[in-house]
């Protein structure tokens, strides 16, 4: 059953990795990006990974693929005049895909003739035991010994979520802006005045 | 027999018969094969007789929520009609207890109308992703002890995930239409569904800082042995024990924000009817309509039933001595959930609809400071007296 059920993500995957590049329509492809996540996240269901396949679902399909289509979605891309430099980018597209292939053919190579090469967590006072659950054990080694790498990742997100703030925020003069604190804070006293208004006279 | 006109009805009817014939033949054969396929997978394998069960438990569980949600949808508008002294719908079936019904033939017995410059197929997928997503959250969901059709380790996360994917039958929705207002009011929706997802996220992870679980399961079992109620002395005010107490704030913040999660009122922005006739379900009709509705309704219900079991203990009944532990625990889990929808519907009912700015301040700038300090104080708090663990 397992087997069947890989074979039917991995299928899928590289199907719609594949549309992903062939479709005409830029949201197609997005929507066939959205379908290779969900697919990569049954592979790890599947590894026994699943806090991993959750947090793929959350994070890239809930949020970063919503962004995407967004702006692919709103932005008019003229695809024939993109097309156009085609011939141009290809031998450069080329060679990055056989550095990736090459890198690929490296790291399971040495994975199929020594897989002790690529076990770098095995050993030391942080084994898990293997009573414990996938979230479980991400967590004890996240938080304790990566907890500076951890960390410094995090502060690179924050660095370039500010960054982005900064970059993008504009104070435009003259726009009227509700202030929520204040409109609470007012009372009587502050809100209103009585005045005397004296006859055929006005205020 | 020479005359063609009377020989050629006659040679056509026998033709027909023939045809019936042969295709009767076909099917008895496919028959046959089908039963020995189906034999030969029951005593032959073992996963087989497994597939069947789950599908019969899947079955039955989405009939139950389909005709809860009939008459949730009811209670909903009779509760919201009760509110501006009005009597709701009361002409179909006694106490117009078929009205969900009604509606519902209606919808199909409609044509389906997709406009001529709508993406067919997206504009076709939309609906059926918002139904299918909202519905399969419910694999998960426990209604009482080991009534679970998937008890996995990462349930609140797969409901957490399946939730934020609803946003996409949203876009899809309106994109598709190829029109300027379901567009713009599918892009309004979908900001609005993201941002709340993360304050929703926030509370989840006190919720799990707590039990140190997040097996779905997991956190009613915590509460219903765990909690004030246990360390004051008193075990038997299981009420005491569910998280309601100690995460009140959580619980406000997770409530509201489920309220926008859904589109309900006061957060309908995107389908505001007096405003923006149905945002972006503008274009759809019929079946397609009826989907997005259905969706819509079963993602309220499991937002209730999410809230029942973060912090209302699930299927425990409140109190734990003779005769309230003699009620199954699915009727305490649907009392538990009507409860909820009723707090919904009334929200519906006398809560004016805020602005689209407010909304977004309410959740950037109210809503995530909030639960993000509660969740660090929880931790705190966690960590320092040594509370909160199944273990």
């Amino acid at each position: 059953m397992a087997a069947l059920f890989f074979y039917l993500f991995s299928a899928v995957l590289i199907a719609s990795a594949f549309m992903v590049v062939a479709s005409r329509n830029p949201v197609h492809s997005v929507l066939y990006l959205i379908l290779a996540f969900v697919n990569a996240a049954g592979l790890f269901v599947l590894l026994g990974a699943e806090f991993l396949a959750m947090i793929l679902v959350v994070v890239y399909v809930g949020a970063v693929a919503v962004l995407f289509l967004f702006v692919t979605m709103m932005l008019d891309v003229d695809f024939a005049e993109l097309r156009q430099g085609f011939q141009q980018y290809l031998p450069f597209g080329a060679l990055i895909a056989l550095v990736f292939a090459a890198e690929l053919i490296v790291v399971v190579g040495a994975w199929a003739i020594d897989p002790s090469v690529l076990k770098v967590v095995q050993g030391g006072s942080t084994a898990i035991p293997s009573d414990v659950s996938n979230t479980q054990a991400i967590g004890r080694l996240l938080y304790t010994k990566y907890i500076y790498f951890f960390q410094a990742a995090g502060l690179v997100l924050l660095v370039a979520m500010i960054g982005a703030i900064v970059l993008t925020l504009r104070e435009r003069s003259g726009v009227k802006r509700q202030n929520v604190a204040q409109q609470v804070a007012r009372t009587k006293a502050t809100a209103m005045e009585v005045k005397k208004a004296p006859f055929r006279a006005g205020v | 027999m020479t005359d063609l006109s009377t020989r050629s009805p006659a040679s056509g009817a026998s033709a027909k018969i023939a045809l019936f014939g042969v295709l009767g033949a076909i099917g008895l054969v496919a028959l046959g094969v089908a039963i020995y396929v189906l034999w030969w997978l029951f005593t032959q394998t073992d996963w087989f007789l497994n597939v069947v069960i789950y599908a019969i438990e899947a079955v039955v569980l989405l009939v139950c929520l389909l005709v809860i949600i009939a008459f949730l949808l009811l209670a909903d508008r009779k509760i919201w009609a009760a509110v501006q002294l009005r009597r709701g719908p009361n002409v179909v079936g006694p106490f117009g207890l078929f009205q969900s019904f009604a509606d519902l033939l209606k919808f199909v017995f409609k044509e389906p109308i997709i406009p001529a410059g709508a993406n067919k197929g997206v504009f076709l997928l939309a609906p059926l992703v918002t139904c299918m997503l909202a519905l399969s959250a419910w694999a998960v969901i426990p209604v009482a002890w080991g009534w679970v059709i998937s008890d996995i380790n990462v349930g609140i996360l797969y409901v957490f995930a399946i939730s934020s994917l609803g946003v996409y039958g949203v876009i899809m929705g309106g994109w598709a239409s190829n029109s300027k207002y379901p567009f713009l009011s599918a892009l309004r929706a979908a900001a609005q569904m993201v941002s709340y997802e993360v304050s929703i996220g926030f509370v989840i992870i006190t919720a799990l800082l707590c039990v140190g679980s997040l097996n779905l399961t997991d956190i009613v079992l915590f509460q219903e042995k765990y909690g004030l109620a246990t360390t004051l002395g008193v075990p038997w005010l299981t009420f005491l024990n569910w998280f309601w107490l100690p995460l009140l704030p959580m619980l406000v913040i997770f409530f509201v924000s489920a309220l926008a999660e859904t589109n309900r009122p006061p957060f309908d922005l995107s389908e505001a009817e007096s405003e923006l006739v149905a945002g972006f379900m503008v274009e759809y009709s019929s079946t397609p309509y009826l989907l997005f509705m259905l969706g819509e309704y079963v993602a309220i219900v499991t937002m209730c039933s999410l809230t029942t079991i973060l912090f209302f203990g699930g299927w425990s009944s409140p109190l734990g001595f003779a005769p309230f532990i003699w009620v199954p625990g699915v009727i305490w889990f649907l009392l538990k959930v009507c409860f909820v929808f009723f707090m919904f519907a009334m929200v519906k009912a006398f809560v004016p609809r805020y602005r689209y700015d407010q909304l977004m301040r309410l959740g950037w700038k109210v809503f995530l400071p909030i639960s993000l300090g509660y969740v660090a104080i929880v931790a705190f708090v966690l960590q320092v007296t040594g509370w909160g663990g199944l273990n």
